[in-house]
């Protein structure tokens, strides 16, 4: 067998492949590229689950794209660049580099492709045609409200500790702190910045990386600080989980937990208490709209609109708790072990 | 001889002139002896000293520095909690160290492990015992592989560990599916795994089984590398491969068992890092690899091989968790917490290659 042979044999079968699946989806012949950050994080894989499902019921032909890790910018480019070349209709993008992509995402933009950003606005935001994303910052201030509106009274002398994600502050990690604050009722002073508050009923903020180790690692450092500590903020689930195994090895039962996510473990143990509430985001919804936006453009050439009052898309957020309170809409930890994603 | 001699034909006149000589015997010159070249002899002779010196100097300023919650017992031993793990892979990373080789697949054999030890515990119900002894013996079996792509196709140990770091990691996320196991599901099935998060108090302080099993191994290591004949192996074929080898020592099998070896530490690791961070976390420890290496650097093991004490690294560990706990107690954002480590390991080489010119 040559090589010349096997080349032709490969192309023969690709050649089958694209006939046998385009057939059916031949009247909207529209093309869509998803490219998310990394294929190992279970949102990003509930994020290419929605959209192959969508794809697949609109006929819409889809190609999926992702860097080896996060942060991987130059997988992203090329897989751009295929994009452009094979002439889709429309590129879902959740960026690892929110400013370096910019300049190629021009280049499909001018090309003539809808691009839509998801989950992580570009900078600046209107580099994309629309972006899809869950408001991070209301995803904060519903945990904030819930912690608040639990404590009643004695909010006026919480203890807060603040487990942030990684010292560069990234703008989902600054969202989520600063709504948290708002939330709770505390000023936050400048939203684009952590730690810049002076109410005293912040203990302090530390990083956890999103992980058990680190979560665990910053609640006890915080708990070195003051260890009347009574409200956590996690950034994400995993550090959740971290924080807890720590205020138990502290001898600390009665302190609340929030958090942002809405993954199944998280929800889980939402529903074993461990957790008190979560904001849960939806990133398959995120993905189903975008390559419905996208078949739309394709047939009408019609652009998705943000939301009103945000310059990007609200893909929704919800409160998952069992002990809801009231002022603060929430739906249940079954309802939300349902709609959970991981 | 010659005493004897002389005294028999007693004292010719000639010899008369010795006495107005020298007569020390014939030496080196010597070194100028100012205060900075004793330290610099003191330090040579005793190597361990530095990273120890470092420890106390700094527990010393930072206890100053940040008050009694930085000094009191039980932050120490949380220093120790939070150190543990990243000491244990220092311990393996050392060995490898030794041998003028390096590991940058630790932390990925060690959360792959911990990753194997969950899933068969908890996901598919294998008894607890035998799930830790597969951990174990996969630990030995990634470690050697890392040995034999060294020895037998003879490439860099930076370039093969890098190839096995990616690959371990890959492994460890296809796995996992990059999903934690949580505490409330190892609780429930497989408990063991989480035994060494326990711990003793003692007058305030919390000791872990873990970090009682950092100091476990530190000290066995210790036995073995300065009274075993396997130990001084590894000294020797770190210090100069050709002469050890022509010396009669089997030096590619010992650098395959000391991979294997540090592979294995890297899985005793794993078991602690269940009990330390309470679940089975594939995203976590991503910082170890470089940590150890930090930890042992500043330890004052030399990465040229064949010098310095293990103890070193058990020290470089502390010293780096006593800062970050200093330096956060006294109110210093993160960024310069890492940024005073990163000076840290400079001024730790440095130091090195000063003492070292001792003996150039």
């Amino acid at each position: 067998m040559n090589y010349a042979l096997l080349k032709s044999t490969a192309l023969a079968i690709a050649g089958a492949a694209l006939f046998g699946f385009s057939g059916p989806a031949a009247a909207q012949n529209a093309g869509a590229c998803l490219i998310t950050k990394t294929d190992i994080n279970p949102f990003f894989v509930k994020m290419k689950e929605g959209a192959t499902a969508k794809a697949q019921e609109l006929g819409v032909q889809l190609s999926t794209y992702a860097g080896k890790v996060d942060g991987d910018h130059e997988t992203q480019v090329q897989a751009i660049e295929t994009c452009i070349a094979s002439g889709a209709k429309g590129i879902l993008i959740a960026a690892s580099d929110t400013k370096a992509i910019v300049p190629v995402v021009q280049k499909a933009r001018d090309a003539g492709l809808l691009v839509i950003a998801l989950d992580t606005p570009l900078e600046p935001i209107d580099a994309a045609d629309a972006t899809f994303a869950t408001d991070n910052f209301k995803a904060g201030e519903l945990i904030g409200k819930w912690a608040a509106a639990t404590l009643g009274d004695e909010a006026q002398n919480a203890k807060i500790a603040m487990l942030d994600l990684t010292p560069s502050q990234p703008s989902v990690d600054v969202l989520r702190d600063q709504g948290f604050m708002t939330g709770f009722g505390i000023d936050a002073k400048d939203a684009n910045v952590i730690g810049d508050e002076d109410d005293p009923r912040i203990v302090g903020h530390d990083i956890t990386n999103g992980n058990e180790e680190g979560g665990r690692k910053a609640m006890e450092n915080l708990l070195q600080r003051d260890p009347e500590i009574n409200v956590v903020y996690t950034i994400n689930e995993p550090a959740a989980a971290g924080a807890y195994e720590a205020l138990q090895s502290f001898g600390k039962t009665d302190v609340l937990i929030v958090s942002v996510d809405g993954g199944c473990p998280g929800v889980q143990n939402v529903k074993e208490g461990i957790i008190g509430a979560t904001s849960q985001q939806y990133p398959l919804l995120m993905a189903s709209l975008g390559i419905e936006a996208i078949a739309k453009f394709a047939e009408t050439g019609e652009k998705p609109k943000p939301t009103e009052g945000l310059d990007f898309f609200d893909t929704g957020v919800n409160l998952v708790t069992d002990k809801p309170v009231e002022g603060v809409e929430s739906i249940n930890s079954e309802e939300g072990l349902a709609r959970c994603w991981g | 001889m010659s005493e004897a001699g002389t005294a028999a034909r007693g004292r010719q006149g000639f010899e008369e002139a010795v006495d107005g000589g020298d007569d020390a015997v014939a030496a080196f010159e010597g070194h100028e002896k100012t205060l900075l070249d004793r330290l610099q002899h003191f330090l040579h002779a005793n190597p361990t000293m530095v990273p120890v010196i470092v420890l106390l100097l700094s527990i010393a300023a930072f206890g100053i520095v940040a008050g009694g919650r930085f000094f009191s017992a039980f932050n120490l031993s949380l220093v120790m909690q939070q150190v543990s793990i990243i000491g244990i892979l220092a311990a393996a990373q050392s060995l490898v160290i030794l041998t003028a080789g390096i590991d940058l697949s630790v932390g990925a054999i060690m959360v792959l492990i911990s990753v194997i030890m969950g899933n068969l515990a908890v996901k598919m119900g294998v008894p607890v015992g035998l799930a830790i002894l597969v951990g174990l013996l996969c630990g030995t079996l990634a470690g050697m592989l890392n040995g034999l792509l060294v020895t037998r196709i003879k490439l860099p140990p930076f370039i093969v560990t890098l190839g096995t770091w990616n690959i371990f990691f890959a492994l460890n996320i296809w796995l996992s599916g990059a999903q934690s196991i949580r505490s409330q599901e190892i609780d429930a099935t497989a408990p063991a795994l989480k035994w060494f998060g326990e711990s003793i108090g003692i007058a305030g302080a919390q000791f872990t089984y873990g970090s009682i099993l950092m100091l476990i191994i530190f000290a066995v290591l210790w036995y073995v590398l300065n009274r075993t004949a396997w130990g001084r192996h590894v000294y020797a074929v770190g210090d100069d491969k050709e002469a050890a080898e022509l010396a009669g020592i089997r030096t590619n099998r010992t650098l395959v068992q000391v991979y294997a070896v540090a592979g294995l530490v890297c899985a005793i690791g794993a078991w602690a890092a269940i009990g330390r961070v309470g679940s089975v976390s594939p995203q976590s420890f991503q910082e170890a690899n470089l940590q150890s290496i930090t930890a042992v650097v500043i330890g004052g093991i030399s990465l040229f091989g064949g010098r310095g004490s293990i103890v070193g690294p058990l020290m470089g560990a502390l010293i780096v968790g006593v800062f970050n706990s200093g330096l956060r107690l006294a109110g210093v954002d993160v960024l310069w917490q890492v940024f005073a480590i990163g000076w840290l390991t400079i001024i730790a080489v440095a130091l090195d290659q000063w003492i070292r010119k001792v003996s150039s």
